[in-house]
């Protein structure tokens, strides 16, 4: 069922043993096709690990995978063609250019024309705004432009389906909203992309779905506003009589209501947010400052995993 | 590329099924890496320090080479003296640097995974690496030949030849004569290239499989040289190569020349195969 058409990659079962540890824990990773699903989890959730599953890269210990409706890694010569990959870094010939390493790539490509080579190796780094560099040797890229031809090198022909592990590495925010931008692109043309992050604020503004792992497993995942309906939005109050606020949000029906030091914050669940600051005002309480915080994605994992977006072993 | 391209049905990317795109990606690789180039460099400077030092040289008997007593009748015989004394060590170490690095040389810098990603079959890989291998196991003998015999003709001229077995030959055919010999040493060093190509495989350290394929030539010509070890001799993978001075009796004796080559053909297959086995299954983390 899972490997039907209508998602771009459906694992089942997915996990990755290595001598001591279990890298990836039977994950069920389901990317329906045109999402931008953003892949998150800390450094050493085993994202890279399950990318490189995907791509056939590595073996799994147990589980199987589809890509693009197809088995892998059977149909690997099928599917691929249509992946565009960046995997654990970009990884090119030194002593090469930046366009004799794409043309490089594209000579490996069975499936690619020679006689556009040329034309799709410039338009691809044009994309990323590496054109003028074109023939520097790739040893004198910075880091942010070595992550850019990365990604040109997914552009080198058409692709139904971009896997982007941390794709906004090394790169400055000027260049991470570039790349923002440049995913948003790919998936306005049609491809699906899934794009992996330790960083969560970077792809939670482009993402229409989202998957957490921790520790090799994937701990939820789904449309990125389903997702967040799991944590209501919590309303904050600023006051000098935070006992008294306290007591009026509870009688309101807030939950979970805390109150630090000059700050009473409470779960909202349905409550309209104006009747908060009505019935505070009512009651005499008086409200320095009042705001609606939707959970951050961030807060979202500490409540998934009770603990902070750091490494785990 | 335009939104327009990128949506096309990528259906529209007809398989390729006979190009040569990858095998000529790689000889660009090989020969236009500085480093090679260099190597190449270092090969041609041997014959001709050969044939000036042979020039400069007063003429006096002794343990030469059979090659070296020849060179001042006939220049062609600077390009044989100069295999012969290659086949020790540069021409080994040149033909191990290229196979050290084919695979071993993508893992450590990582480009071997995209390669995989693109896709390319690991078979493919193989076998466009092994004959990249053999290309340039060819290219640096017959440079070397070349440069030797174009250095002792300059210095010695060329003429009659005498073969080993005292008969006299003209210049055509004395030509034929050298450039097979030439050929059977670049497909006995392939064979050894099939095996830096296993080794590669073993190890994301293209130095180290490197070092790897020079201890084993040179363990191979140590072994060769303890008579106690006789029974040993003909299976060894450097065996051989001394016989392509059977190239010039008359008639050329074929017996260990064909000898040689089975067993260059036999050990290019069993490595070759091995590397197969050892690397179609693997895991591919570099």
């Amino acid at each position: 069922m899972t490997e039907g058409k209508e998602f771009a990659v459906a694992t089942e079962g997915l996990t990755k043993r290595f001598k001591q540890q279990v890298a990836v824990d039977t994950i069920d990773l389901l990317v329906p096709r045109g999402a931008v699903y953003g892949f998150l989890g800390p450094n050493g959730s085993g994202k890279t690990t399950t990318i490189r599953m995907l791509l056939g890269l590595i073996r799994p210990t147990s589980g199987h995978h589809h890509l693009l409706g197809k088995a892998m890694p059977h149909n690997a010569g099928q599917v691929l063609p249509l992946v565009g990959s960046l995997v654990e870094g970009p990884a090119f010939h030194p002593y090469l250019t930046a366009r004799s390493n794409l043309q490089r790539l594209d000579s490996v490509d069975r499936h690619a024309d020679p006689r556009t080579t040329k034309a799709r190796v410039a338009g691809a780094l044009d994309r990323v705004g590496l054109l003028a560099a074109a023939d520097k040797k790739y040893r004198a890229y910075s880091l942010g432009m070595r992550q850019r031809l990365a990604i040109a090198a997914t552009l080198l022909a058409p692709r139904e389906l971009l896997v982007l592990d941390e794709p906004t590495n090394g790169l400055d925010p000027q260049g991470t909203r570039e790349v923002r931008h440049l995913i948003g692109s790919l998936a306005d043309d049609g491809a699906t992309v899934l794009v992996s992050s330790h960083l969560l604020s970077e792809v939670e503004q482009v993402c229409s779905h989202i998957g957490v792992m921790h520790v090799g497993r994937l701990l939820t995942q789904g449309p990125i506003a389903e997702v967040r309906a799991v944590s209501a939005p919590r309303a904050r109050v600023e006051t000098d009589r935070p006992a008294d606020a306290a007591r009026v949000l509870r009688a309101l029906g807030l939950t979970d209501v805390v109150v630090e030091s000059g700050v009473v914050v409470g779960t909202l669940g349905t409550l309209v947010p104006d009747k908060v600051v009505a019935s505070l005002v009512h009651e005499g309480v008086p409200v320095a400052g009042f705001a609606v915080a939707q959970p951050s994605l961030e807060d979202l994992f500490v409540s998934l995993t009770g603990e902070g977006f750091n490494v785990s072993g | 590329m335009s939104a327009a391209e990128l949506a096309a049905s990528p259906a529209a990317r007809p398989l390729r099924h006979v190009s040569t795109r990858f095998l000529r990606s790689e000889l660009r690789l090989i020969f236009g890496r500085r480093r090679n180039q260099a190597g190449l460099g270092i090969l041609a400077v041997v014959p001709i320090i050969i044939a000036i030092a042979v020039k400069v040289s007063t003429p006096r008997s002794g343990h030469a080479p059979d090659f070296f007593a020849s060179i001042t009748s006939n220049g062609l015989f600077v390009a044989l003296s100069a295999l012969s004394i290659e086949m020790g060590l540069f021409l080994p170490l040149a033909i191990g640097t290229i196979a050290g690095d084919s695979v071993a040389g993508e893992a450590n810098i990582g480009t071997l995974r995209y390669l995989f990603a693109v896709p390319v079959h690991r078979t493919r890989l193989l076998a466009v690496k092994f004959a990249a291998i053999s290309i340039f196991s060819l290219v640096a003998t017959v440079w070397v030949s070349l440069v030797g015999a174009v250095a002792g003709l300059a210095l010695f001229g060329g003429g009659q030849m005498t073969l080993l077995s005292g008969t006299q030959i003209g210049m055509g055919p004395a030509v034929v004569r050298v450039v097979m010999a030439t050929v059977y040493l670049a497909v006995c060093f392939a064979s050894l290239g099939a095996i830096g190509l296993f080794i590669s495989t073993l190890t994301e350290q293209p130095i180290g499989a490197t070092i790897a394929v020079v201890i084993l030539n040179v363990m191979s010509f140590i072994l060769d040289s303890i008579p106690q070890l006789s029974w040993l001799h003909e299976w060894l993978p450097t065996h051989w190569w001394m016989s392509f001075g059977d190239f010039l009796r008359d008639p050329i004796a074929w017996g260990d020349l064909t000898r040689g080559l089975l067993t260059a053909a036999g050990y290019a297959l069993v490595f070759w195969l091995a590397a197969w086995a050892r690397f179609s299954d693997k895991d591919v983390t570099g």
